[in-house]
């Protein structure tokens, strides 16, 4: 009884029981089927000489939204508010990088106008100025987050817009293709997710990244009297958020070797947002952990891939994903928590009284 | 001198926000006037193409004093424009049925929000995202196809019906010299009405005031015996409702019901608010703004249209430079008054 | 009325009479809120009966509003009225006056507010919004709510808190009026000297139970503070080492002509090692503004300041920081812990800000550091891993200083570290404050409480108005002080 009260109120239980009943729904769903009930696990090395599966899909898929959730945890930690442009700027990132290395005013282009790096660093970099941007209203200005984001979030998939003139800008070059394809017999876009994550993972456990961030989202002028730069610590965490949201965009338009500016990472800031409450970081600031995000950013893909596999449409999956947020927060309620306290405090309090009797 | 009113940097907000929108709209007719943009019929036209926005934005006002927000106002009306739509081609349902059936699902979304957000003390951003998810995906269950409503007599008459301006005002002769009066369609009235009713209840009822209050200050609010949860809870049922309310307007005015439709509408609501001079922190606002945040964005859309060269992403760009100069220029405010 | 594992209020009987001010007094977590919470509905208790004058049986208040239809009505330390909202509908929110449409009648709303404004002699415009005007008038709007409401009992829980010395005379002018009208006052300070001041009669607890009820003219002073700690204090004026404190060599601090506009006018402060200087004046002038100049928690905008001989240019705390100063600022809350993290994080926490965000301290030190400071400052605490908001405001306080410690600093800036603690914690930590100031550290010390400053600094700085009017030192007395603070 308490070995399992310990274990529920770990901050991992949550994310990690999604993801373990996903499984199990997808198990039964294969032995339904007829299938081997190991059906989701199986990992193959298919024809084409690279790995293949379920879970595979799963984690190759998710890798936007995990990368996102990175840079989304850490915002909403030192802000206790959430980016919602790091959809629209993942967009821009991709419109960026495809029109330098068309060339503006070309659609389609076999051969680069500029080298590859150019367009991705450009890019990148584009994204970065977008999170510093929101960074500035957001730590100097102090507008709340999602106010300050909202400018972009509206303007930055618009902006993408006019720069590609409003047309798909296609790159037919296979070296673009790199990003969303495969290495060796790995999804590229994992590998990148593991790179970012395994950085990031690192700069908080060798740095005191970690104790600035929690340190001025639990209490920005406490921090600061104590020597925190509390505006620049913010403001670093949007650039961060923002660069990672660059890195997510350059994938997600390799993946489709073109700027597709009105559907690239629609929606996906919702995913990430998502992913930081899954992992049982409080979206109201303050302490996070890393692990949490990142397992509930595959937990959703888990959950959409599944959807998928179960017959259900990409438009009506948003449905279900409605009904998981819902259960999320409704366990994670404050008022619901201090319910069940109360329930359990005067079942204690009944049995005591038996004993007595 | 006491008697005269201070100006306080709210109602500074408030001019601008309408000296913002004068000055569009005249440069508009000055640049455009050879393409008609000096008839009143076009000033017609941005009410009649953003009537639903009007209801969903009085909604998201109330919600918004109180320190909330409601992203999920898209979502529901598309949902709710797809019900109708399916309602009528498939199912063979009569619009009389529909029509108030459309404001009880409204309702109800509104409560179950309403709960979760007044009562469970959930954040209205997730709360209203899950409902942003649901209606979505809700509306693609219903139907994935567009279906455009054409066997309702009911739904044609209202969605045609127009109302001429009284004693012609605006009027001017065609070039066949007909005499063409300005028309209204009857959703820019319900929207009208809607955005009166709205003022009223804010300024003159006990749970208008309770808004602000609960909106000022949580703890105070609830000390002073208001009861918060309440107040929370029906400022989102409100919400939905009117936005149930707007999208009865938006199915008149489109006559169909997409998957895709109204996407994107909640931050129109939020940002015509915002450039209005509600804040997002909560406790100040009020629907006459948001009005005029509403006729600037529609406005633009209407600039853009006349110019009929530029990309349809301008308004977008715009608006949001817009959002971002007022953003500012409230939280410049808020240290100036701070600072004091 | 129990909390998990504590009993917060223990068979505690209380008795208000009708047209008394009465006071409630005891040491942090002796049960004062908690009984306040009970009789306003804000908690539910288990056991016991309240009866109120009029109603036959017993009553139960299950919330704030009801308890004021019941006519007992509280005004809390911080303002509770919504600063975005006038002043009239501050006083009338929840209970309108209506028109024949159900509608709000503000007409009516506004002539009522004034009305009563005047009845009260409060120079206020209904119409404009509440945070237009000071914290007492705040106060004082608050209360003018509450008695309009008909309240035959008014909870005043800390309302002198954020007050200076004359609008505390105007809010006891106005509780002694009330008095005479009827009305029964509970009264909650930590100020003895208020207490002395309004009260008729006192009622002390201690740890959740009843000491005893007195009229004031039975219990002087040092019995009060006897019955609120429950043993015979240490005698407080014995803690200054034998031939005071000796100034040191060394020039620490040095400021000429620092200034802050609109807070502080340009001053000098000089500051050597070993000694301990107290800022000294009343509320608002300008105590805590000085000391946050130096640090530069608020920018100086004039002036020049020299630490340790050189001339120095501070930005930002961490530049303060870099040249050995440390500051545990007055407001614990707002500005002080970060409640969330653990007691180990918040006592390394400006050491890792002086050592910069790339070189974390290792956790094996991490965790020496804070089982030192918790081991010497006695903080009590279950684990050094306990979240420090579930710390007493005591031990929250102990937990500051630890981190200050920590970081060695030469300069330490105490701004009210004895406020809001009990009465054992103060003299541990004015003990502390002399033991520093021995070890060769300069100490600027500011505290409401002359008494306190008498026993613990060599120099005084006497401000008033946002200026500097004074110094004392040697053998200095309240009246000395009191004296420069008038006079300059």
């Amino acid at each position: 009884m308490t070995t399992l009260k310990k274990v529920t109120q770990k901050q991992l239980f949550l994310p990690l029981f999604s993801m373990v009943l996903v499984m199990l729904i997808n198990i039964i769903y294969d032995v339904a089927h007829g299938n081997p009930f190991y059906n989701f696990f199986t990992i193959s090395i298919n024809s084409q000489g690279i790995l293949y599966g379920r879970l595979i899909d799963i984690l190759n898929r998710g890798s936007e939204a995990a990368i996102l959730a990175i840079g989304m945890t850490l915002v909403v930690s030192a802000s206790a508010g959430t980016d919602i442009s790091v959809g629209s700027v993942m967009s821009l990132a991709g419109g960026v990088c495809c029109v330098l290395l068309a060339g503006f005013g070309n659609v389609n282009v076999n051969s680069y106008a500029v080298p590859l790096w150019v367009g991705v660093l450009a890019g990148v970099l584009t994204a970065c100025l977008c999170g510093a941007f929101n960074g500035f209203l957001v730590a100097f200005l102090k507008i709340q987050p999602m106010v300050a984001t909202l400018i972009l979030f509206s303007a930055g998939r618009a902006i993408g817009l006019l720069l590609c003139n409003s047309a798909i800008v296609y790159i037919n070059v296979e070296s673009f293709k790199m990003f969303g394809g495969y290495t060796w017999i790995f999804p590229t876009p994992l590998l990148i997710t593991a790179a970012c994550v395994l950085v990031t993972a690192l700069v908080l456990k060798f740095t005191a990244l970690g104790t600035y961030v929690q340190a001025v989202g639990i209490n920005k002028d406490a921090a600061r009297i104590s020597g925190y730069k509390s505006a620049a610590i913010i403001f670093l965490c949007y650039v961060v958020c923002g660069l990672f949201a660059g890195i997510a965009g350059i994938m997600a338009t390799s993946r489709i070797y073109s700027a597709d500016t009105n559907n690239i990472g629609l929606n996906l800031e919702m995913d990430a947002i998502l992913a930081v409450a899954l992992g049982g970081n409080s979206l109201g600031g303050g302490k996070f952990r890393l692990s949490g995000s990142i397992i509930g950013a595959y937990t959703i893909q888990a959950i959409t891939t599944t959807l998928y596999a179960l017959g259900v449409s990409s438009a009506q999956a948003p449905v279900f994903k409605a009904i998981i947020v819902i259960a999320i927060v409704t366990i994670q309620s404050p008022v619901v928590k201090a319910y069940m306290k109360k329930r359990k405090a005067a079942k204690l309090a009944q049995s005591s009284v038996e004993v007595h009797a | 001198m006491m008697k005269k009113k201070r100006m306080n940097s709210n109602s500074i907000l408030l001019m601008l926000t309408i000296l913002l929108f004068a000055a569009m709209y005249i440069s508009g007719c000055v640049a455009y006037a050879d393409k008609g943009f000096t008839k009143l019929q076009v000033f017609l036209d941005i009410l009649k193409n953003n009537a639903g926005l009007i209801c969903v934005v009085c909604g998201m006002t109330a919600v918004m004093i109180t320190g909330g927000i409601d992203i999920s106002v898209g979502a529901l009306i598309a949902m709710e424009c797809m019900f109708m739509a399916v309602g009528v081609e498939e199912w063979g349902l009569p619009a009389v049925v529909l029509l108030p059936l459309m404001l009880v699902i409204g309702l109800v979304f509104g409560l179950v929000q309403g709960y979760f957000i007044g009562y469970l003390e959930i954040q209205p951003f997730i709360v209203t995202m899950a409902g942003m998810f649901f209606a979505r995906g809700m509306t693609a269950v219903i139907s994935t196809q567009q279906v455009s409503i054409t066997k309702s007599p009911l739904m044609s008459k209202l969605s045609t019906m127009k109302f001429n301006m009284p004693f012609e005002i605006g009027a001017y002769l065609n070039k066949k010299g007909k005499l063409m009066v300005p028309n209204v369609s009857i959703y820019v009235i319900i929207a009208l009405v809607v955005l009166i009713a709205t003022f009223l209840i804010l300024r003159y009822t006990k749970f208008g005031r309770s808004l602000y209050a609960v909106g000022g200050n949580q703890q105070s609010a609830a000390l002073m015996g208001l009861d918060v949860k309440k107040t929370r809870f029906k400022a989102h049922v409100m919400c939905s409702f009117l936005t149930s309310i707007g999208a009865i307007c938006y199915v008149l005015n489109t006559m169909c019901g997409t998957t895709r439709q109204a996407l994107g509408l909640e931050m129109d609501a939020i940002s015509s608010a915002v450039i209005g001079g509600t804040l997002l922190t909560g406790g100040v606002g009020n629907v006459i703004g948001s009005f005029f945040g509403v006729l600037i964005n529609g406005t633009i859309s209407s600039l853009v249209k006349f110019n009929g060269k530029l990309s349809s992403a301008w308004p977008n760009v715009v608006t949001a430079i817009l959002l971002c100069f007022f953003i500012v220029l409230q939280a410049i405010f808020a240290r100036f008054r701070k600072k004091d | 009325m129990t909390f998990p594992g504590v009993k917060a209020l223990d068979h505690v009987d209380f008795t208000l009479r009708r047209g008394e001010i009465h006071a409630l007094m005891g040491e942090n977590g002796a049960g004062k809120s908690t009984l306040i919470k009970c009789l306003t509905g804000v908690n539910n208790f288990d056991a016991g009966e309240i009866h109120i004058e009029g109603i036959e049986e017993a009553i139960k208040n299950r919330n704030t509003l009801e308890a004021q239809k019941r006519g007992i009505s509280t005004v809390y330390q911080e303002v509770n009225l919504c600063p975005n909202l006038s002043v009239a509908e501050n006083l009338f929110i929840g209970r309108e006056p209506m028109t024949k449409l159900h509608t709000v009648n503000r007409r009516e709303m506004v002539k009522r507010a004034q009305k009563l404004m005047n009845e009260m002699n409060l120079p206020v415009d209904v119409t404009r919004n509440l945070d237009e005007y000071s914290l007492a008038l705040q106060q004082m709007i608050a209360i003018a709510r509450a008695v309009d409401m008909e309240c035959k009992v008014l909870i005043l829980d800390e309302p002198t808190s954020s007050l200076d010395d004359t609008e505390v005379e105007k809010l006891f002018n106005l509780m002694r009026q009330l008095r005479d009208r009827g009305v029964g006052i509970i009264f909650v300070t930590h100020f003895l000297e208020q207490v002395y001041a309004v009260c008729d009669r006192i009622t002390v607890l201690r740890n959740g139970q009843l000491v005893g009820e007195y009229p004031i003219a039975e219990l002087p002073r040092v019995k009060l503070i006897a019955a609120m700690m429950g043993k015979d204090f240490d005698d407080l004026a014995s803690i200054k080492p034998e031939g005071g404190l000796h100034s040191g060599t060394e020039t620490l601090i040095d400021a000429k002509g620092l200034s802050h506009a609109g807070k502080i006018k340009p001053f000098d402060l000089e500051l050597a090692r070993g000694e301990v200087i107290g800022l000294t004046g009343l509320l608002g002038s300008g105590r805590s503004e000085l000391a946050r100049a130096i640090y530069g928690a608020d920018k100086a905008q004039t002036g020049t300041l020299r630490v340790k001989g050189k001339d120095v240019h501070i930005k930002h705390p961490i530049d303060a920081m870099n040249l050995g100063m440390g500051m545990l600022p007055d407001d614990r809350k707002a500005e002080g812990i970060i409640g969330d993290l653990s007691v180990r994080e918040n006592i390394i926490l400006a050491m890792q800000a002086r050592r910069g965000i790339t070189k974390l301290i290792p956790m094996k030190e991490q965790e020496e550091i804070a089982d030192h400071f918790i081991e010497l400052l006695q903080i009590k605490t279950a684990s050094r891993e306990t979240p420090v908001k579930q710390l007493s405001g005591g031990n929250q306080q102990k937990v500051i200083i630890a981190r200050w410690l920590a970081t060695d600093p030469d300069f330490l800036i105490l701004d009210e570290p004895t406020r809001g603690i009990d009465v054992g914690t103060k003299t541990e930590i004015q003990k502390l404050v002399i033991k520093l100031a021995q070890e060769g550290k300069g100490v600027l010390f500011i505290s409401s409480e002359i008494e306190e400053m008498l026993r613990t600094c060599n120099r005084l700085a006497v401000l008033r108005d946002g200026a500097k009017v004074g110094e004392l030192s040697g053998e200095m007395t309240q009246e000395m002080v009191m004296k420069t603070i008038a006079e300059g």
